[in-house]
């Protein structure tokens, strides 16, 4: 089943206020030190990395490493600026990609 | 060898026996006062929720950050996609799950007259794979079959439990009752020992709940997935280092049986997050 990613965005804004983003997507995040029961190591499959641009401008990034736990959940905040539309993309192991995007209104 | 020598004091021989003697009265009494101590008054029933930090109670009552949302949409595509030889969907014969299965999850395990038996909400869903889509019944754990229970277990959210407790369920709760206060496993202990005698202790650093569950399908952070109860009881029988069930065991469903009845009338919380 394709990835699942969910955006928590405020639908408008007053120009200039600080507004929190959150952000969850769903990955098992295998750390790539465990081994099956049969021994075999089992491979690293996780989401390496992660930003969202603002109308293009690149507002966060982020790296992410195998302590992370599964299906990682990053929040932070940015200030409203103008209307348009914040672009997610996440980048993982075995060719893992995916990207959300999410409008927003500024008065 | 030392066990078995005989005492070689005179006076410490008989002070022995006696102290034996209360030691024995005291554990009589102190079993005693346990089974006295049975079943929490209504009115003191705590749910796990209350029990959580201020960060695990946010994530559970935001959804868009409660993990198990994510597996609510997985199980909202399944419910409207087609499975098995008959080509149906879930949604074909029930329509909207808000609507039809509203209140469902909190009526189970329900009594299914098909088998005799009280069946969980993950046995009624198998059944309807089996016998209405002729799709292969799911796993026990499996990622749609919990996606499945969640979505539907969702749609319960709110309400207070309320499985059903009449001439027909009531041997089943008594089965489930017994299971709950047997002590077994190498450590001894019932479930009661824990969940109705020490509740708000702690155990190994860690709050001591009720043992309420009224939010499963549930996302544990320790399991960082989505766990059915079943996977939770698993969870205490090997604490107490007893043999756990097999999934889908009849003792497991008497027992499931038995805690919703003992938490009835408590809300749903489905999907629930627990540390």
């Amino acid at each position: 089943m394709a990835a699942r990613a969910l955006i928590n965005v405020p639908k408008t804004a007053k120009r200039g206020a600080v507004i929190e983003i959150k952000t969850l997507i769903s990955h098992v995040m295998e750390t790539g030190y465990r081994h099956s029961t049969e021994g075999q190591a089992v491979p690293r499959d996780i989401i390496t990395s992660f930003s969202c641009r603002y109308n293009g401008e690149e507002i966060f990034a982020t790296t992410l490493y195998p302590a992370i736990a599964a299906n990682p959940f990053v929040t932070f905040h940015t200030v409203a600026t103008e209307s348009g539309t914040l672009a997610f993309h996440w980048i993982g192991d075995n060719g893992f990609e995916v990207t959300e995007e999410a409008k927003i209104v500024v008065e | 060898m030392y066990g078995r020598c005989p005492p070689k004091r005179n006076a410490g021989h008989k002070a022995g026996h006696d102290g034996v003697l209360v030691a024995a009265v005291a554990l009589i009494a102190f079993l005693h006062t346990n089974l006295a101590l049975a079943e929490i008054p209504l009115d003191q029933r705590r749910s796990g929720y209350d029990n959580m930090s201020a960060a695990t109670k946010a994530m559970q009552d935001d959804d868009t950050a409660n993990p198990a949302t994510l597996s609510v949409l997985d199980g909202e595509a399944l419910w409207s996609g087609k499975a098995g030889n008959e080509g149906k969907a879930c949604a074909d014969c029930h329509g909207d799950a808000a609507v039809s299965m509203r209140g469902v999850s909190a009526r189970y395990p329900a009594f299914s007259p098909a088998k005799n038996q009280p069946i969980d909400i993950e046995q009624r869903i198998n059944l309807c794979r089996t016998e209405q889509q002729k799709a292969p019944a799911l796993a026990h754990e499996s990622r749609d079959l919990l996606a499945l229970t969640a979505v539907v277990g969702k749609q319960s959210r709110g309400m207070p439990i309320a499985v059903a407790e009449d001439e027909k369920t009531k041997p089943f709760i008594e089965a489930g009752r017994q299971s709950y206060s047997r002590r077994q496993g190498q450590l001894n202990l019932s479930c009661q020992n824990c969940h109705d005698d020490n509740w708000g202790q702690k155990l190994a650093g860690v709050p001591l709940v009720q043992g309420h569950p009224n939010g499963y399908p549930l996302y544990r952070l320790e399991w960082q997935s989505l766990g059915s109860l079943q996977r939770r009881l698993r969870n205490c029988l090997i604490g107490m280092r007893a043999e756990p069930y097999a999934y889908g065991a009849d003792e497991y469903v008497d027992l499931e049986l038995f805690l919703m009845w003992r938490a009835r009338g408590m809300t749903v919380e489905t999907p629930a997050v627990r540390p």
